[in-house]
């Protein structure tokens, strides 16, 4: 009995299974893709945004420390989810490129490459920056990993509701490394993300549900169909944007960001009407609210920085 | 003797060899790994500089 003609990927993620691990090939490029760069780049920006807003003074190494740990938590939490997923990922054309489902690395190197990094970022946290930051950045990987990888992903359609919050912290995290403590302005920031996450992800859904399904995960468009999707989608937004509008309302932030808030909100909800409109097969205004969530996100935080943490930064590099 | 010879051989054939592709590989990620900590310990001195003695102190 050969199990090596039995398996159909020598390389992947069945034949380590099996104990035949072949020496590595993976690239340092491997590695880095399993970290997710893409998302990492936008927790690292919404962590600046959190750090940089926050009241105080705060060395810009130290600053610059903890936005390191955040970006390296962020990447082994995604390392970790390329391990455990890698069964769904290989079936799904989105991630079949990813390095596990290819077979340049393997399950097991991607699992202590995940470990490793989660533990040197929230023990260098807690040791160079502080613990309630450390303790944060430590619940967002094992929320993302456990709560929402391993569980929630493949048994509700709710799964992206829940584990949206893990994508949420960032600026938790953030506010809570430059200050110590939280209060109700990160939460704020928490909540803006949060909401933001299932309107940005079913419309992604909406055009690929085939590629859900094959993968057997249990996205929305898949478990309830088509159109109530869509009507769960508008019922976030119009959530979202009063949310996105709060900072400046209870007076956090000046005129441009309120003015930004109410604008972008504006097109969210008109895109999120026009998504509730369209029926299959067509996805124009799914894939027009997928890439505008993306600029909503951006210009809120982006705004913010500028308004409100510019300034701030500026400060703290003076001090 | 001959048997020694025998054994070494069959050792040498079970033992895994790498290939140039491999040696590359794992050249790569050793020097990135080497990379990585020298960083680190760059950064806990820097940060133990600025931090001066506070950073003996820790409040739980």
């Amino acid at each position: 009995m050969s199990l090596i003609s039995e398996g159909a990927n020598f390389r992947g993620p069945l034949t380590a299974g099996a104990g035949l691990v072949e020496p590595s090939l993976a690239s340092v490029g491997d590695y880095v893709a399993l970290m997710k760069p893409r998302v990492m780049s936008l927790v690292v920006f919404t962590a600046l945004v959190g750090l940089a807003v926050a009241p105080g003074s705060m060395h810009p190494l130290i600053g610059f420390t903890a936005l390191l740990c955040i970006a390296v938590g962020a990447g082994a939490a995604g390392a970790l989810n390329m391990w455990y997923d890698a069964d769904i990922d290989a079936v799904m054309t989105r991630t079949a490129r990813r390095p596990v489902p290819m077979g340049r690395v393997q399950p097991g190197e991607a699992l202590a490459f995940g470990l490793t990094l989660a533990a040197f970022a929230v023990v260098v946290l807690g040791l160079l920056v502080n613990q309630l930051a450390a303790a944060l950045l430590a619940f967002t990987i094992f929320f993302y990993v456990v709560i929402y990888t391993v569980w929630l992903k493949r048994v509700t359609p709710q799964n992206i509701v829940i584990g949206g919050a893990a994508g949420a912290f960032p600026p938790m995290i953030g506010w809570a490394a430059a200050t110590g403590s939280l209060s109700l302005e990160p939460v704020l920031l928490f909540m803006i993300i949060f909401f933001w996450t299932p309107p940005h992800f079913w419309a992604l859904a909406l055009y690929r549900t085939e590629d859900y399904a094959r993968a057997g995960i249990p996205m929305l468009p898949v478990v309830k169909g088509d159109a109530s999707t869509r009507r769960q989608i508008l019922l976030y937004t119009l959530i979202l944007v009063p949310l996105g509008v709060a900072p400046w309302a209870l007076g956090f932030t000046g005129a441009l960001y309120g003015l930004t808030a109410v604008a972008a909100g504006a097109i969210m909800l008109v895109l999120a009407w026009q998504v509730l409109r369209e029926r299959r097969p067509a996805e124009r205004a799914s894939r027009h609210l997928f890439a505008f969530s993306i600029l909503y996100l951006f210009l809120l935080f982006a705004v913010l920085l500028i308004e409100r943490g510019w300034g701030g930064l500026i400060a703290r590099l003076a001090a | 003797m001959t048997f020694g010879i025998a054994m070494n051989e069959q050792r040498k054939d079970d033992g895994i060899v790498l290939t140039e592709e491999q040696k590359r590989a794992r050249r790569s990620r050793s020097i990135a790994i080497a990379l990585s900590l020298a960083a680190l310990v760059i950064l806990f001195y820097v940060v133990t500089l600025v931090k001066g003695p506070i950073v003996l102190l820790r409040p739980m």
